[in-house]
């Protein structure tokens, strides 16, 4: 087993030497180990009779894997070898370049290092030599590509490095000094990766070895400050919560170098609050009351001297006091608050004479070190559950200056000099830092805190509110709410609630006050939205606004107040319903709310007046059917038995008892008022929303309402019938539990009610004499009878339904798709052809059962949706279209059924398209030339062309093309002018160019036609159109001949 | 070929922030968007110096003043600073713009690429030489120069 090792002298044999022994080191204890004495022996070899430096990189790779392994696996037996060991390995590793073989090198010196700790041991000797090795590795520099081989890179050889550089204490005396060097180069790579090995080495090496530096390391870290840090400080919205300057990584580096050495030895913040710069800058700061009159020099020495003596405060609590000890009182000195007395006391200025000297780069440093501390408490409360620190001498000394501070800070809020801005934003941000400390060992009391939220709230309610001030107000306030929320302080909550919460909801419902609604909306939504509690307050008062702005509203006809409602309901709608997941119990409070609205409707009668309001419609359907969507099943039934209820009660109820006749239904055009109009869109939006398992009372008449409705032209209604036959009977394990009407009687209903066409037909069942057995819906489709009006409606709505078979899987849709596809024939079974408006409808019908709807009959609204529908009717539908399209006699009749045609084939999955393209392809494109003769279908044309451009660049698409290139090329071509939509040109030109990878031979004829067509793109008045067309034109024309450069 | 570089050290500016267009397309379908200073510019910004791996922007050859535009006479003129006075890059360099610019303007546009009067030796050789037809077809004939002109062209990876 272990003869292995003597082929180590052999080179010839090496290689195989080697993965042998190595193979040898790694085995399992079950397979026998190789003995201590043995792997000395074999070490002994190696070092003997191996040069490594001499060997190829895989077997020098080979060398270091070897002792790794014999490192790790026989230290006892490598200990004896001693200095001969630690002097190979120096050899081994001298002059190495390959980064795979460095990595482990580097590891090697880490476990040599843990081998030999002792200063006296062998390594101790050799240090010096060994450290000149690999030192010479920093700051490593790595160029090599991401797609090397092995993956090495560069920040795993550097950290290797650095682990290498900081595995021993007895490396101190070589690498503190090359490591400040290379800290002072101008590289910032250099820079970064010395204070990485810097904090490690300071952990590593232990204070006493590291004091005889902090001198040296203290200028150092002074110069990476400031010279990294820019003179610029941001009064932006976004920075309030942060120091406010652009910190790169040389700069947070240097900050957690700073904090370490500080927490390690407190007496490195000797040498820091000793420090004659930073001392001279408190005298600085005195001299420039407003920020933006510093020279740049001054503001760069504020920004730093603010970002070290914050860190060294966040270090440990001791160093929180010494600094706060040092600095502080200078400091309230400068803003006034305290002042010296002929004979040197310190005493605090009274409340009455509060300084109103706002110096800027003060007020910079104390909120920054305010901001230290409260991050140091938050901090500790981390690591140990008892708060001890209100017993600390930083805290008390916040605490005596609280007072003065938080006036300070009001006052600049307050202030309107000529840089207002900056003072303001120092203000708030003080009185955010101030509001921030955290339990009941802060040092800011109660009523200070509630001090702090009623001159922000006071803000944001006051009338004469400049936007900067209101937005970094409410932005203070935000911050402050989710933090009382996050650690959970209920004092807080509760200061919180009555002040601000409390005051912005009233503000909210009373309306009467001076801001702008919006805004007040903006200001409530924002603060409640940090905390549950504070949700169910503002759902609350919302409600109560909505009820008094309504009544408001149909009492006195004040617009206003409508405007208001609806601008109320989006706030909810946008705002939080979003957020219904995150908070407990919001789902009741909204289904509440939506009850209530359901009051507010029954008992508002009849409006006072006609009033434009399309915009409040809208709001509430879309408040009212998201409500019912994120409801349980339970609240939904309470909600339609309550809208049942209140559209029974009305005179909607009515319409159904009216017999369908078109003279009555023509009749009722005027009828319908404004709020049998809202109830209806509403009791709509309620039915659309609600779940399958839900329970519709009186669905059948609630079924012929909808209908009536629909013939009107509803939209609204034919989506709820689109809904009903969509739900019905797929309720909990598919029993028809949910309503008292199954889907053959709703279908029943839809279909095959009947009209009475000029004189009295009974629907009572037994006299079906002039229609037959045909269905009723569809003939008015088709144009039996009644005007061209109810006609149009009864398409769109027979679409709807449809949407809804279709979507369940439901048979009968093919019926549907019939009587459309009959719609688009040029001459029907009546022999006569459809008036073009009917015939656009039935063309857009198809859109309307393909394509996704945001408004109903999607997953929010508990759509039933059957997998694969969209592709079952596709394969249907094709192959009707298709035919009649080769047989279509008139333009109008082709173009239409080009329209539907496109409209299925750009709303279903691409999948479908790319394995259907050889069929598909030669009507996309003759639906393309056909469309895009006018302006009127660009929409349609545009989705069709982007169905075209996904086959193209599709393997399977591109065999299809070969075949069809001429037509797609002149097709293209054609698109490249058309004049009325630009992303047309752009995706015809972007198409060309796709061309190009069809095989050359197939194209090359091509090219003077495309460069002709290209040429004229060039001059196109859209600017992406040219640009495109320069990229197009560049690729074609590397395709032809050289002899011309242009 | 001079044997060396003719400019072996110039100076590099930092490249100008890429303004943005503001009132981008989105506006209106219909509004013309007229050809403009920044637009030519654009086309011709990212062009290789010939000897230096640098685009003309980077050594100030070309900046976005240099540009003038009458999109309703259809009339450009580009004019350009050689690094140095001697330069004989310049010709090549005019011959790249102008060769950029025939790819990238419609036909209509009558263009017209001159030296910065004061900054080259033999300046009006140059400019006749850059603005004669028959000349700048007679140059484009010669293959090397073609492959010349090509590598400038190239689009730049970033």
């Amino acid at each position: 087993m272990i003869w292995l090792y003597l082929y180590q002298a052999d080179w010839r044999a090496l290689r195989g030497a080697l993965v042998g022994c190595l193979a040898l080191m790694k085995r399992k204890d079950v397979a026998g180990v190789v003995t201590d004495i043995d792997a000395q022996a074999m070490a002994k070899s190696m070092i003997q009779n191996v040069q490594v430096q001499a060997l190829a990189p895989h077997d020098r790779k080979l060398c270091f894997e070897l002792l790794e392994c014999l490192l790790q696996h026989y230290s006892e037996a490598m200990k004896t070898l001693g200095n001969l060991l630690v002097y190979a390995t120096c050899e081994a590793i001298d002059g190495e370049k390959d980064p795979q073989c460095l990595i482990v090198a580097f590891h090697l010196i880490e476990l040599l290092a843990q081998l030999f700790p002792s200063p006296s041991g062998p390594l101790a000797s050799e240090a010096s030599d060994l450290f000149e090795v690999f030192g010479c590795y920093f700051p490593l520099h790595f160029t090599h590509a991401k797609d090397d081989e092995a993956n090495i890179r560069r920040e795993d050889l550097s950290r290797g490095l650095m682990l290498a550089i900081s595995s021993t204490p007895l490396f101190e005396p070589y690498a503190i000094p090359l490591l400040l060097e290379k800290l002072s180069s101008s590289l910032p790579i250099a820079k970064v990766d010395s204070l990485k090995c810097l904090k490690d080495c300071t952990m590593k090496y232990g204070v006493d070895r590291m004091k005889k530096h902090y001198e040296g390391l203290w200028s150092a870290l002074k110069d990476t400050f400031y010279s990294s840090t820019g003179a610029h400080l941001s009064f932006a919205l976004e920075s309030i919560t942060t120091p406010g300057f652009e910190m790169n990584e040389i700069h947070s580096e240097a900050a957690s170098l700073l904090q370490r050495l500080v927490k390690q030895d407190i007496s490195f913040l000797g040498l820091v609050v000793d420090d004659i710069r930073i001392n001279t800058v408190f005298d600085t700061i005195s001299r420039y009351p407003q920020y933006k009159e510093m020279p740049d020099i001054t503001k760069q020495e504020v920004l730093v001297i603010s970002q070290i003596l914050s860190v060294s405060a966040k270090a440990s609590v001791q160093s929180c006091n010494i600094i706060f000890q040092s600095f502080f009182f200078r400091l309230m000195n400068t803003l006034g608050i305290v002042e010296k007395t002929s004979n040197g006391d310190i005493v605090q200025n009274g409340n009455s004479t509060v300084s109103t000297r706002l110096y800027h780069g003060g007020l910079h440093l104390c909120i920054e070190l305010l901001a230290a501390s409260k991050d140091l408490i938050l901090d500790f409360e981390k690591c140990s559950p008892t708060p001890e620190c209100a017993q600390e001498s930083w805290c008390s000394t916040v605490k005596s200056f609280s007072v003065p501070l938080i006036q300070v800070f009001a006052s600049a809020v307050y202030s309107s000099g000529d840089d207002s801005v900056a003072d303001v934003y120092f203000g708030v941000k003080g009185l955010l830092t101030m509001g921030m400390f955290w339990g009941g060992s802060s040092p800011v009391s109660r009523s200070e805190f509630e001090k702090i939220l009623m001159t922000l709230t006071s803000i944001i309610t006051s009338k004469s509110g400049k936007p900067m001030v209101w937005e970094l107000a409410l932005k203070a306030l935000v911050c402050i709410g989710s933090f009382i929320d996050r650690y959970h302080e209920t004092d807080k909550a509760i200061c919180y609630m009555s002040i601000v919460v409390n005051n912005l909801v009233s503000l909210a419902c009373s309306s009467q006050c001076g801001l702008p609604y919006p805004m007040i909306l903006e200001a409530t939504s924002e603060v409640c939205s940090t905390g549950p509690k504070y949700v169910e307050k503002m759902v609350l008062g919302l409600e109560e606004a909505f009820c008094s702005s309504l009544s408001d509203f149909y009492v006195n006809g004040n617009f206003k107040s409508i405007d208001n409602c609806s601008q109320l309901l989006r706030c909810l709608t946008n705002k939080l319903l979003p957020r219904v997941a995150e908070i407990d119990g919001l789902e009741k409070f909204l289904v509440h709310f939506a009850i209530s609205m359901w009051n507010q409707f029954e008992s508002c009668g009849v409006f006072s007046c006609d009033f434009n309001g399309r915009e409040f419609v809208e709001a509430a359907m879309t408040t009212m059917g998201q409500i019912v969507g994120i409801a349980l099943v339970d609240s939904q039934n309470s909600i339609i038995q309550k809208a049942y209820s209140v559209v029974t009660s009305s005179t909607l109820a009515a319409m159904e008892s009216i017999p369908l006749t078109f003279s009555a239904l023509e009749g009722l055009q005027r009828d319908l008022s404004t709020r049998d109009e809202l109830m209806l869109s509403l009791y709509a939006s309620v039915i659309i929303a609600a779940s399958p398992a839900a329970y519709i009372p009186d669905a059948k008449s609630l079924i012929r309402l909808c209908l009536v409705s629909l013939y009107k032209g509803y939209i609204p209604a034919a989506q709820a019938l689109g809904s009903i036959v969509n739900k019905l009977g797929r309720g909990t394990g598919g029993t028809s539990i949910t309503s008292d009407c199954s889907l053959e009687e709703a279908c029943d209903i839809i279909f095959h009610a009947e009209f009475a066409s000029g004189k009295m037909v009974s629907s009572n069942g037994s006299g079906k004499t002039t229609c037959g057995s045909e269905a009723t819906l569809s003939k008015i489709c088709l144009g039996f009878c009644g005007s061209l009006e109810l006609q149009t409606h009864a398409i769109t709505g027979l679409a709807w339904i449809g949407k809804g078979l279709l979507m369940r899987g439901d048979k009968r849709v093919n019926e549907i798709a019939l009587v459309l596809v009959e719609c688009l024939k040029s001459t029907n079974s009546s022999g006569h052809a459809l008036h073009p408006s009917a015939m656009k409808h039935a063309a857009d019908a198809f859109s309307i059962l393909m394509s996704d709807s945001e408004v109903c009959l999607n997953r929010k609204f508990h759509a039933v949706i059957r997998p694969l529908y969209k592709q079952r009717f596709f394969s249907i539908i094709i192959p009707i279209l298709e035919s009649l399209i080769m047989n279509s006699q008139t333009p109008l009749s082709r173009k239409m059924l080009h329209v539907a045609l496109a409209h299925v084939i750009s709303n279903v999955p691409v999948t479908v398209i790319l394995d259907n393209t050889k069929k598909l392809q030669p009507m996309i494109l003759e639906g393309l030339s056909v469309l895009s003769v006018d302006s009127v279908e660009k929409e349609t044309l545009f989705s069709l062309l982007l169905v075209l451009s996904g086959t193209l660049t599709d393997t399977k698409g591109q065999q299809s093309a070969e075949d069809n290139a001429h037509i797609i090329i002149e097709c293209l071509v054609k698109l490249t002018s058309y004049p009325h939509l630009l992303v047309v040109r752009e995706t015809a030109i972007q198409c060309l160019a796709t061309l190009l990878e069809l095989p050359h031979r197939r194209i090359y004829p091509f090219r003077r036609q495309v460069l002709k067509a290209i040429a004229k793109s060039l001059d196109d008045p859209k600017r992406r159109v040219r640009e495109e067309a320069i990229r197009c034109k560049q690729a074609w024309a590397s395709i032809t001949s050289t002899s011309n450069p242009f | 070929m001079v044997s060396g570089l003719i400019n072996e050290n110039p100076i590099i500016y930092p490249k100008k922030e890429r303004r943005l267009r503001s009132d981008s397309s989105n506006t209106d379908e219909f509004t013309p968007e007229p050809i403009d200073q920044l637009e030519i510019f654009d086309h011709i910004r990212d062009i290789k110096d010939p000897e230096h791996p640098n685009s003309l922007e980077d050594l100030r050859v070309v900046t976005e003043d240099s540009v003038e535009v009458d999109d309703e006479n259809s009339y450009v003129r580009v004019t350009f600073t050689p690094t140095v006075e001697h330069c004989s890059m310049a010709t090549i360099i005019g011959l790249c713009v102008r060769v950029k610019l025939l790819r990238s303007l419609p036909a209509r546009y009558k263009i017209d690429i001159r030296v910065a009067p004061g900054s080259h030796a033999t300046e009006d050789a140059v400019n006749k030489q850059l603005n004669d037809k028959e000349r700048v077809a007679a140059a484009l004939e010669n293959p090397n120069l073609v492959e010349m002109v090509d590598e400038c062209l190239l689009p730049s990876d970033e």
